[in-house]
C-alpha cells in the first residue's frame, strides 16, 4: 500500500497525455495504461480520507507506532464517542444546518428579487445600479471583514446567529447569476401572465421562478457548500459553542486535543461525514451545481 | 381584472406598465440593496477609511495617514516575507492546477469506462471542509509517525538509497510545498470538472480532420485541444490566481503559518493584524494592498490574454 502512494501526482505520466476528445474508444491498449494512471491517482486522493478513517479508529499506542498502517487492529470505536463527549459536535451539526439552510435561503430569496428586477423590470437608474453592483463583485470579503466585524460589535451582534446569517444573507453573485439566467427565459411567457393581469410578483413567484429550476438548483448546492464549509468569517465572530459551525469546532477542537490524533481524525470524519454522504448520493447535482455556478452561469 | 387594458394604444407592449414598474422595481430591489449598501459598499468605503486609522477598538481611533501603507511597503520585513510566500503559491499552485485539471480532463474524456466513479474520486475533495483537510494532512505529513514519511523511509531501506523524509511543517523550506500539495488534492478536482465541460464542447469534427491530415496525438492536443480550451484556461487561471491570493485556511490550520513565517499568506496577516494584534487600521491597509494586487494581476492577465486565447468565431481581436 505504502509503496504506491508515495507520489500523489501519478496522474502526472506521460500515458495520461492522450490528447483528443475522441467520442469512441480507439486506443485499448491506451485506455489500459490511463485507467492505470487514473487508479493511482484516485488512490492519491481517496489516501487522506482512508488515513483520516483509519486514524480514527486506533488507539493512541497504534498511532504513535512505526511502521504506520491503514489497518486499525483492535478497531477503537470508542474514540467517536470520546471525540463527541469532548465536544458538542452534535450542536455543531445543529449551528451549521441552521446557518445554511438561513444562509441558502434568504440569499437566493433576496438575489432572485433583485435579479428580476434588474432582468425584467424597466426603471430609473437599472444599468447604472447594475454595474455597482458589477464593479464589487471584484473585491474581495477581506475588504469588508474588518468593517464587518466592527458593525457586528457596534450592533452587539457578536457571538451571535444573527452575525453568521445577516451579513451572507445577500449575494452580488448571486444577483448577476440569476439575472443571466432570467434573461434567458422568453419575454412572451411574462408578458402573456401580465395580459392575464398577474402582477410583477406573481410573474416573479409562478413564471420566473418555476422556470428557473436547474440555475435555483445549482445555486442552492453552491450556496450551502459554502455556507457549510465557510471558515474564516464564522472563525472570526463566533466566540462559544453555542454558535460555531462545524469548521469552526473541529478548530476550537483541535486548538485543545493537539496531539489527540485519534480523536481529531474522529472529529473530522464526523465534520465530512454529511457532506460526503449526500455528495456520493447527488455526485451529478454537486458537480453542475459548482461548475456552473463556479463559471458564473456561462 | 385589468381586462380593460384593450390594445388600442401604438406603445409597444411592455411601455405601458413602465410607470408602475417603477416603484415595483424598488421594492424587488430593497431587500438585496439593503444589505449591499450595510454590507458590501459602506464596509469597502469604511474600509479605506480604517486604513488612515490606527484603531485598537479599545481606545479612540488615532488619524495616521498613509501611515499604514508606507510601514508594510518600506519596513515591515514580516510583510515582505508574506508577500514572497504568496508569489511562491500562486506560481506554483495555479500552473500545476491547470496543468492536473486539464490532463485528467483530456484522460476522461477519451470515451473511458467508469467516468462518473473517477470523477466522483477526484471531485471529492472539492466538497470537503478544508479544516478537516487541512487537519489530516497535518497529519500525514507529520515525520515520525505519518503514512508519507513511512512510505519514504521504506522506500529508501528498500532501495538503499540516502534518502529521509523531510521534517515537512517544521522545516520552512518544505511547509510551501505541503500547503500547495495540500491546496492541489483539494481544489484539482474543479478544475478538471470545468475543463472536462469545455472539453465536451469542442466538436469531434476538427479532431476527424486532424488526423486526416496526419497529426500525431500530441500533435492534435497541441493545435486543436489547447487552442479551444483556452479560454476556459484564462477563466480558470484568473479564478485560481485570486484564490491563491486568498489562501488562508490551510495555512491556518495546517501550519499556523509557520515555520518562521514560511506560510503565513496576505489574508493570514489580515487576520493577525485585526484580530490577533488588535490593529484594525493596519488590517484594512493590509486588505486594501491584496485588493490592488489583485486588481492589478487580473487586469495584466486580461492583457495578456489576447497573445494566446483563442475565441470560436473571431470574437475578440
Amino acid at each position: 500500500m505504502t509503496t504506491t502512494t508515495t507520489t500523489p501526482p501519478t496522474t502526472s505520466t506521460p500515458a495520461s497525455i492522450r490528447p483528443g476528445a475522441a467520442p469512441r474508444p480507439t486506443l485499448k491498449a491506451g485506455h489500459l495504461v490511463l485507467h492505470v494512471a487514473l487508479i493511482l491517482g484516485s488512490v492519491a486522493m481517496l489516501l487522506p480520507f482512508g488515513w483520516m478513517l483509519a486514524t480514527s479508529l486506533k488507539s493512541p499506542p497504534q498511532i504513535f507506532t512505526y511502521p504506520p498502517s491503514l489497518v486499525p487492529s483492535p478497531v477503537v470505536w470508542r474514540n467517536y464517542l470520546d471525540t463527541v463527549q469532548a465536544m458538542p459536535f452534535g450542536r455543531f451539526y445543529l449551528n451549521s444546518l441552521f446557518v445554511a439552510v438561513s444562509v441558502t435561503s434568504l440569499q437566493i430569496l433576496t438575489s432572485s428579487l433583485a435579479a428580476f428586477a434588474f432582468a425584467r423590470l424597466r426603471f430609473r437608474g437599472r444599468e447604472a445600479l447594475f454595474l455597482v453592483y458589477l464593479a464589487t463583485l471584484m473585491i474581495p470579503f477581506h475588504v469588508t471583514m474588518i468593517p464587518n466585524f466592527i458593525l457586528i460589535r457596534f450592533l452587539r451582534w457578536f457571538d451571535t446567529f444573527y452575525a453568521l446569517i445577516v451579513p451572507t444573507a445577500f449575494s452580488v453573485f448571486a444577483v448577476f447569476l440569476l439575472r443571466q439566467y432570467f434573461r434567458g427565459i422568453p419575454a412572451e411567457l411574462d408578458e402573456a401572465a401580465r395580459m392575464d393581469g398577474a402582477s410583477s410578483f406573481r410573474i416573479w413567484a409562478q413564471v420566473i421562478m418555476p422556470l428557473s429550476g436547474p440555475v435555483l438548483a445549482a445555486l442552492t448546492i453552491f450556496v450551502f457548500l459554502g455556507s457549510w464549509n465557510d471558515f474564516l468569517w464564522p472563525l472570526v465572530v463566533s466566540n462559544s459553542h453555542a454558535t460555531r459551525t462545524i469548521p469552526v469546532g473541529l478548530a476550537t477542537f483541535r486548538g485543545q486535543y493537539n496531539t489527540d490524533w485519534h480523536l481529531l481524525m474522529a472529529g473530522s470524519v464526523i465534520a465530512l461525514l454529511p457532506v460526503l454522504l449526500v455528495y456520493v448520493f447527488a455526485q451529478k447535482r454537486f458537480v453542475e451545481g459548482i461548475t456552473l455556478s463556479g463559471m458564473g452561469g456561462r | 381584472m385589468t381586462a380593460s387594458t384593450s390594445s388600442h394604444s401604438p406603445l409597444p407592449r411592455w411601455r405601458r406598465y413602465q410607470p408602475d414598474q417603477q416603484w415595483e422595481a424598488y421594492l424587488f430591489l430593497l431587500p438585496s440593496f439593503a444589505g449591499f449598501l450595510i454590507f458590501v459598499a459602506i464596509p469597502v468605503v469604511a474600509s479605506l477609511a480604517l486604513s488612515l486609522f490606527e484603531w485598537s477598538l479599545l481606545s479612540p481611533p488615532e488619524f495616521v495617514g498613509f501611515k499604514n501603507y508606507t510601514q508594510l511597503l518600506s519596513s515591515d520585513l514580516v510583510f515582505r516575507k508574506v508577500l514572497v510566500n504568496t508569489f511562491y503559491f500562486i506560481v506554483t499552485i495555479v500552473p500545476l492546477q491547470l496543468a492536473f485539471g486539464l490532463l485528467l480532463a483530456v484522460a476522461l474524456n477519451q470515451g473511458m469506462r467508469g467516468l462518473e466513479i473517477y470523477r466522483l474520486i477526484y471531485f471529492m475533495p472539492v466538497v470537503t471542509t478544508i479544516v478537516a483537510a487541512a487537519l489530516v494532512f497535518q497529519w500525514f505529513f507529520n515525520r515520525d509517525f505519518g503514512i508519507l514519511a513511512a512510505a519514504v523511509w521504506e522506500l529508501g531501506s528498500k532501495t538503499g538509497l540516502p534518502i529521509r523524509p523531510p521534517d515537512w511543517l517544521n522545516d520552512p523550506d518544505w511547509a510551501k510545498p505541503a500547503v500547495v500539495i495540500l491546496t492541489l488534492w483539494k481544489n484539482t478536482g474543479f478544475t478538471m470538472v470545468i475543463y472536462l465541460a469545455a472539453l465536451q464542447g469542442v466538436p469531434t469534427e476538427l479532431y476527424d480532420a486532424a488526423k486526416v491530415d496526419g497529426a500525431s496525438a500530441w500533435q492534435r492536443f497541441r493545435s486543436v485541444t489547447f487552442p479551444m480550451v483556452s479560454p476556459t484556461t484564462f477563466f480558470l487561471m484568473v479564478i485560481q490566481m485570486i484564490g491563491a491570493f486568498q489562501l488562508f485556511s490551510e495555512a491556518f490550520v495546517m501550519t499556523q503559518g509557520g515555520p518562521a513565517n514560511a506560510t503565513l499568506t496576505i489574508v493570514y496577516y489580515i487576520y493577525q493584524m485585526a484580530f490577533e494584534f488588535q490593529r484594525m487600521g493596519r488590517g484594512a491597509a493590509v486588505a486594501w494592498v491584496l485588493f490592488i494586487f489583485i486588481f492589478i494581476f487580473t487586469l495584466v492577465q486580461t492583457r495578456l490574454q489576447r497573445r494566446w486565447v483563442h475565441y470560436e468565431a473571431g470574437g475578440e481581436s
